[in-house]
């Protein structure tokens, strides 16, 4: 400024006094920017709004992702594949021709609980030797009957009582080899019955039960299980009859006694909420597409839906409002009465049915927005119209309309030439102001599932995800950035709106 | 005046008349997804009869088999007598089940809208007592980020901190689980501490205007030939404002709050379905979407009524509170 004054007072020598030029003069319109410039909220709100506009129109040409691009991932699905249990119950084998019934294994019991040596049955009375640990011969005037045993012999051939007997004997009491009948039989570490290099049975404590019907657990994988729960693993591979290494997980089950053994099986899945990476700076939503990137999609049809309706609002706004305020009378009246049950027309509870409806009809989501813009629009216009008839009832009484009246211009000249764009300064503000609550009207219905639908992508529907109250608390990437974006855009719209109500206002102070 | 108001009212009814009429006129020509559904769901009963007759039989019952006018003259008639038929969805009369929610939704807004006035009409004289200060920004600001921050998503966000952050609110509903438990007081203060988060929402959303208005209508009356009188006078600034500037601003801002009164009744009905606060909101929500024609038909001619009335209140109170007013 003083830089102007300084030039100012230069040519002040040559001008006279009432010469033009020693004021420096600015049309209404720059009067009006540099009002509308010196307000600081009207400048953030107008940075905000580029802001958001390059967001939503130029970010999606350079997001690398489409709209609807899905994303996929492998993931260990873990699948149960066997249960293990150690056996912690005695299990009883008769000898050739004898008979140990259920009775008779209940009282044994007692009397084993009990620490005692004999045991009475209604027939006989039996005797117990511990041969080893856990480990019980039961006889009968001294011949055996059977014996009761924790460790499971698992039968590879053909093997005898005494060969079972004999076995758990040497396994019971940690020895490497016994005899029966003359032939050695030895016995390795995992609990192998070899009888001459050939393996006949083996012996363990574990038992286990496949948990899928069509899996059958070999003999290795039983063993490498058992080895494996011994080392106290929680995971382990093994190379199946295929082949394949297979990757299985041990976890134990303390109330139940069982070792679950699960399975990892990698399954191709839609990547749903990815947390934020350097290819998903805003991680993906619950279709795996990239969140983003539907944002600015998002935007796009959030902004577009705005302006439309604005549009369509404004134009039946300017042209039944202009009309009913030239004309007046008749025309008045009715246009006016027609503006007053559109007022009171609930609009919000009538879009939701409206919404509902087209959910019952199942329309083509592209013709479901359509309509959304057409009632969002209809049902809007009638306070723009009212604004400019009331602000043309005004004008129309000035001397410059007795002029082009004078002048014989035609009526639809008149009122749309030189009465509207008088009313442009409050349709302007009106406009920028009604785009902020479209938006949020439209987002409201959209959150709602009533207004846009998947595919398309809206800053309301993006956050409908938060209906699901996992969502809501564990994935904050997924709705609190569409919120930040429908708040900037809407912000931005009022105080652009509010800064030029007051740069338009003469009356303001600045 | 008693003429005006006569007037105003005849022309209200008539106005009342056309909305319901486009109001049913549309919910006649909407699929009645209710009534299908209900058909559908009678017609694969054992040894029912067929859908189409279903269809019919309830079309009847419901009379919706006579044309749009017709219609509608059958539905006014009963309306005017406050019969407003059965609820689908609630199964019994609309207006027992309106009388049974409303009370809360009254008692909600009202607390809501008296935190409003306490709190945006001081902000607002305030802001404009100081037009460009900083303080002015800061409340114009606030007001405006007030009303573009959307409903849900800012409901939302409470959720997050107060009840699943810091819990000390339940998410949803009006009463906790221990509701049956407690005596009458300790029901009571159940209650009220599941309003704090939606009455906290209606009152962040809604200020703003509120607040913006008494602000322009501040600036207004300030701008104006006898406040300079008074400031000529050598009034004191605090006499100036509070004695001669407050009290015209008070003529605008008693018209808007008396023109919302009705409006304490029409319910929130956002905020209601997202706390599923059963209010009328809540309860319009789910019969709207259920397509439930009466009780969709009774909450919108009920908001029609407290808009009109509404209007006529505000214009009425204007004649009333500004005596340079002069209806004739």
């Amino acid at each position: 400024m003083s830089d102007l004054q300084n030039t100012n007072e230069t040519k002040n020598e040559q001008l006279s006094l009432n010469d033009d030029r020693r004021v420096r003069t600015l049309s209404p319109g720059a009067l009006v920017a540099q009002r509308f410039f010196r307000n600081r909220l009207a400048v953030v709100g107008m940075v905000m709004l580029i802001a958001m506009f390059l967001f939503s129109f130029v970010g999606g040409l350079i997001s690398p992702y489409r709209q609807d691009e899905q994303f996929y991932k492998y993931t260990d699905l873990k699948k149960e594949y066997a249960a293990v249990t150690q056996n912690a119950d005695f299990r009883y084998l008769s000898a050739d021709g004898k008979n140990f019934d259920s009775i008779a294994q209940a009282k044994f019991l007692l009397a084993q609980g009990k620490g005692e040596t004999t045991f009475e049955t209604k027939d006989a009375t039996y005797e117990l030797t511990e041969e080893g640990k856990d480990f019980y011969m039961i006889s009968e005037n001294g011949e055996t009957v059977a014996i009761a045993f924790k460790d499971i012999v698992n039968k590879v051939a053909d093997l005898s009582f005494d060969e079972i007997h004999a076995a758990l004997v040497a396994y019971t009491n940690d020895e490497k080899a016994f005899t029966v009948a003359d032939t050695e039989y030895t016995l390795d570490e995992d609990g192998n019955i070899m009888k001459g290099g050939e393996t006949i049975g083996y012996i363990t404590r574990f038992v286990i039960s496949s948990a899928q019907s069509d899996v059958v657990i070999s003999r290795e994988y039983g063993e490498e299980v058992a080895s494996q729960i011994a080392a106290d693993a929680s995971e382990f591979t093994f190379t199946g009859e295929d082949g394949e290494e297979h990757q299985y997980n041990i976890s134990y089950d303390a109330t139940a006694k069982v070792w679950s053994i699960t399975e990892g099986t990698a399954t191709y899945v839609y990547d749903s909420y990815a947390s934020p990476s350097k290819e998903h700076w805003l991680g993906t939503d619950t279709n795996g597409m990239d969140m983003l990137t539907r944002l600015m999609y998002g935007g796009r049809v959030s902004l577009i839906i705005g302006f439309i309706v604005v549009i369509i609002e404004a134009v039946l706004g300017i042209i039944l409002g202009g009309v009913s305020g030239y004309f007046g009378g008749w025309v008045d009246n009715l246009i006016m009465r027609i503006v007053d049950i559109f007022y009171c027309i609930p609009s919000l509870p009538l879009i939701i049915i409206l919404g509902a409806a087209m959910d019952a009809m199942k329309l083509d989501p592209q013709i479901r927005m359509l309509y959304l813009m057409l009632i969002l629009g209809f049902l809007g216009w009638p306070s723009i119209a009212r604004l400019v008839r009331g602000q043309i009832l005004s004008l129309r009484e000035q001397e410059f309309m007795t002029a082009t009246e004078a002048c014989g211009i035609r009526t639809s000249k008149r009122i749309f030439k030189h009465l509207i764009p008088n009313v442009i300064p409050q349709l302007i503000v009106i406009c920028t102001m009604s785009l902020g609550s479209t938006i949020i009207t439209e987002a409201t219905l959209s959150f709602l599932g009533l207004g846009v639908k998947f595919p398309f992508a809206s800053w309301g529907n993006i956050i409908n995800d938060v209906n699901n109250a996992f969502v809501m608390t564990h994935y904050w990437f997924v709705w609190i950035p569409a919120g930040i974006c429908l708040l900037i855009a809407v912000l931005g719209f009022n105080f652009v709106g509010d800064g030029l109500r007051d740069a338009f206002d003469p009356r303001m102070k600045r | 005046m008693r003429k005006f108001i006569l007037k105003r009212l005849g022309l209200s009814v008539l106005i009342l008349a056309c909305v319901t009429f486009i109001i049913y006129a549309l919910m006649r020509s909407l699929p009645a997804s209710y009534v299908e559904t209900m058909a559908m769901q009678l017609s694969q009963a054992p040894g029912s009869k067929p859908y189409e007759e279903w269809i019919a039989q309830l079309n009847e019952s419901y009379g919706l088999d006579k044309g749009v006018v017709a219609g509608y003259f059958v539905w006014l008639k009963d309306a005017v007598r406050l019969n407003f038929g059965d609820s689908w969805k609630y199964t019994v009369p609309v207006t027992q089940k309106f009388s049974e929610v409303i009370w809360l939704s009254f008692v909600m807004g009202l607390i809501a809208f008296i935190i409003e006035l306490l709190i945006a009409i001081p902000l607002g004289v305030i802001a404009a007592t100081k037009q460009y200060s900083r303080a002015d920004y800061a409340i114009t600001a606030g007001a405006l980020i007030g009303i573009s921050l959307p409903t849900f998503f800012f409901a939302t966000l409470l959720k997050l901190l107060f009840s699943v952050k810091l819990g000390w609110f339940d998410l949803y509903g009006i009463v906790g689980r221990d509701y049956a438990k407690l005596d009458t007081m300790g029901q009571l203060l159940d209650k009220a501490n599941h309003l704090v988060l939606p009455i906290l929402t209606l009152v962040i959303v809604s200020i703003g205007s509120l607040m913006r208005y008494t602000r322009t209508n501040m600036l207004e009356v300030l701008n104006s030939d006898y406040i300079r009188t008074a400031r000529a006078k050598g009034l004191s600034e605090r006499t100036v404002i509070y004695h001669h500037a407050f009290r015209n601003t008070l003529i605008p801002l008693v018209t808007i709050v008396g023109g919302s009164l009705p409006g304490l009744f029409a319910g929130a009905l956002i905020t209601e379905t997202l706390f599923m606060i059963p209010g009328i909101g809540y309860t319009s929500y789910q019969a709207m979407v259920a397509g439930d024609i009466p009780f969709s038909m009774f909450y919108l001619t009920f908001m029609a009524i407290l808009t009109l009335l509404g209007n006529l209140l505000s214009d009425i109170l204007y004649a009333v509170v500004d005596p340079r007013v002069r209806i004739e």
